[in-house]
């Protein structure tokens, strides 16, 4: 097992209190794909309406970790509780991954009321939120959008699903200054807690109350969200790459 | 059943802002029966007598490119994921998909009866329900289990080949049984065979639509 990290301050402050309404709550988790283990031992509590970082080097399982918190992935080890182990939390999850999960052919307005039909949402919110996300004037097929563009999108189905828990793997990447804004405040206007899996520390942090950071699948630092910056060049002194 | 009926409109509206593969398709299914046509040559009786054949091979052919391409289209952008995370059942999801399937494969039957009729010089004017129905129900026999199957290879690599290589095997008893019923309608049923065979047809799509509702989610899944 990884030590914690020494070179900074683990903080007392996790930002969860037992008496708050868990929407994540997992002991010992873990995934392996063949020998190794993408995620080992993760012990993680989410508090209702918290929003939570996850930071770490590339293949540190970020990724692999909010795959298993959308009920997508199955971990190997293991207790996992989500939304008060509700018997059928997937409805109220929200995952915005790497892949934006639209359809190519359809415009962004046919998109969303596909999901909208499927999910139960109001179809009348659409034309709102595509401005939100700053589509409202596209009406051609997704084929013909940029990367970016495309993940504005996916932001947009998450706001209307309007899940309890939303997970958002590099919701910066791909985006112009913009995008950026854009997408922080849409990332605000959402109701539940979130959890963000981001590189982009200056722009993620400043949305968020606390941090982790996780190497080689495992949780090393649990702090508030403003010195996860410090956290993670503390890791790459420890690792050499600075 | 709303479910089925939400996935079915969706996957209507995505073929119809695509047509231009719809209309590919059926140029495919028109191809593959001149090509049956031409390598007969021009023996009539011979063409007459395995209409039924080259219909239901057309259609096979078809299928595979049609399951591999309306499936593949969930899983480009990771579209399945975002259906799973809404408050949608994996039987729902199946039948929706299925029933889309099922009805794109009724339209390529249709359109290839006409060429089937001219160019192999078929009769069935005095069966035109019999065939509908051999149609519909062999079609709904190749859409039930190539929906399973085209979900499961779906993230591989070499699944256009992966599929009719699975897909056949699982299909021959609906296409002998189809093909059998079809060349009954078109060349007569002097020992009244076409109610057994249509039974046949649909045994096997009462266990094909069954059981692939209840493995679709387990597939899916993984």
């Amino acid at each position: 097992m990884r030590p914690p990290l020494t070179a900074i301050q683990q903080s007392t402050e996790t930002g969860y209190e037992p008496t708050m309404e868990c929407v994540v709550k997992t002991e010992n988790l873990g995934r392996r794909f063949g020998r190794r283990w993408a995620v080992a031992r993760v012990d993680l509590s989410v508090a209702a309406g918290e929003r939570l970082l996850v930071i770490g080097p590339n293949g540190c399982g970020k990724t692999t970790l909010l795959r298993i918190l959308a009920t997508v992935l199955p971990p190997s080890q293991g207790r996992l509780e989500l939304l008060g182990d509700a018997p059928s939390p997937r409805g109220r999850i929200g995952l915005m991954g790497h892949e934006t999960g639209v359809y190519e052919d359809l415009s962004a307005a046919e998109n969303l009321s596909v999901f909208a039909r499927l999910g139960g949402a109001d179809p009348a919110n659409i034309p709102t939120l595509l401005a939100t996300v700053g589509l409202d004037t596209r009406t051609d097929a997704v084929s013909s959008f940029s990367a970016g563009m495309r993940r504005r999108l996916a932001l947009a189905h998450l706001l209307q699903a309007q899940p309890d828990l939303a997970l958002l793997d590099e919701p910066f990447a791909q985006m112009d200054p913009g995008g950026i804004a854009q997408v922080s405040r849409s990332i605000q206007a959402l109701p539940g807690a979130v959890i963000i899996a981001s590189h982009q520390v200056h722009h993620a942090a400043p949305l968020c109350t606390r941090a982790v950071l996780m190497d080689e699948g495992q949780i090393r630092w649990t702090g508030p969200a403003n010195q996860a910056e410090a956290a993670w060049r503390a890791l790459h002194k420890e690792r050499g790459d600075l | 059943m709303k479910t089925v009926l939400d996935v079915l409109w969706k996957d209507a509206l995505i073929e119809w802002r695509a047509r231009a593969r719809t209309v590919a398709l059926l140029s495919f299914a028109y191809t593959v029966l001149l090509l049956f046509a031409f390598a007969i040559g021009p023996d009539a009786a011979a063409l007459r007598q395995h209409a039924g054949a080259y219909l239901w091979l057309g259609m096979l052919l078809c299928s595979t490119l049609l399951l591999d391409r309306t499936m593949r289209i969930e899983f480009e952008a990771d579209a399945i994921q975002r259906l799973l995370l809404t408050p949608v059942s994996a039987p729902g999801l199946f039948f929706g998909k299925a029933l889309s399937n099922t009805l794109q494969l009724w339209l390529v039957g249709l359109f290839s009866v006409p060429l089937v009729i001219v160019v192999c010089d078929a009769s069935l004017v005095e069966h035109v329900g019999t065939l509908l129905l051999t149609i519909a129900l062999g079609g709904a026999g190749l859409a039930a289990p190539g929906t399973l199957y085209s979900a499961m290879l779906a993230r591989l690599s070499g699944r256009q080949l992966l599929l009719p290589l699975m897909l056949f095997p699982l299909v021959v008893p609906v296409i002998v049984a189809a093909v059998k019923t079809t060349s009954l309608v078109m060349l007569g049923d002097p020992m009244e065979q076409t109610d057994s065979w249509m039974l046949l047809l649909l045994c096997f799509n009462l266990v094909y639509w069954s059981l692939c509702g209840v493995l679709f989610g387990r597939v899916v899944e993984a």
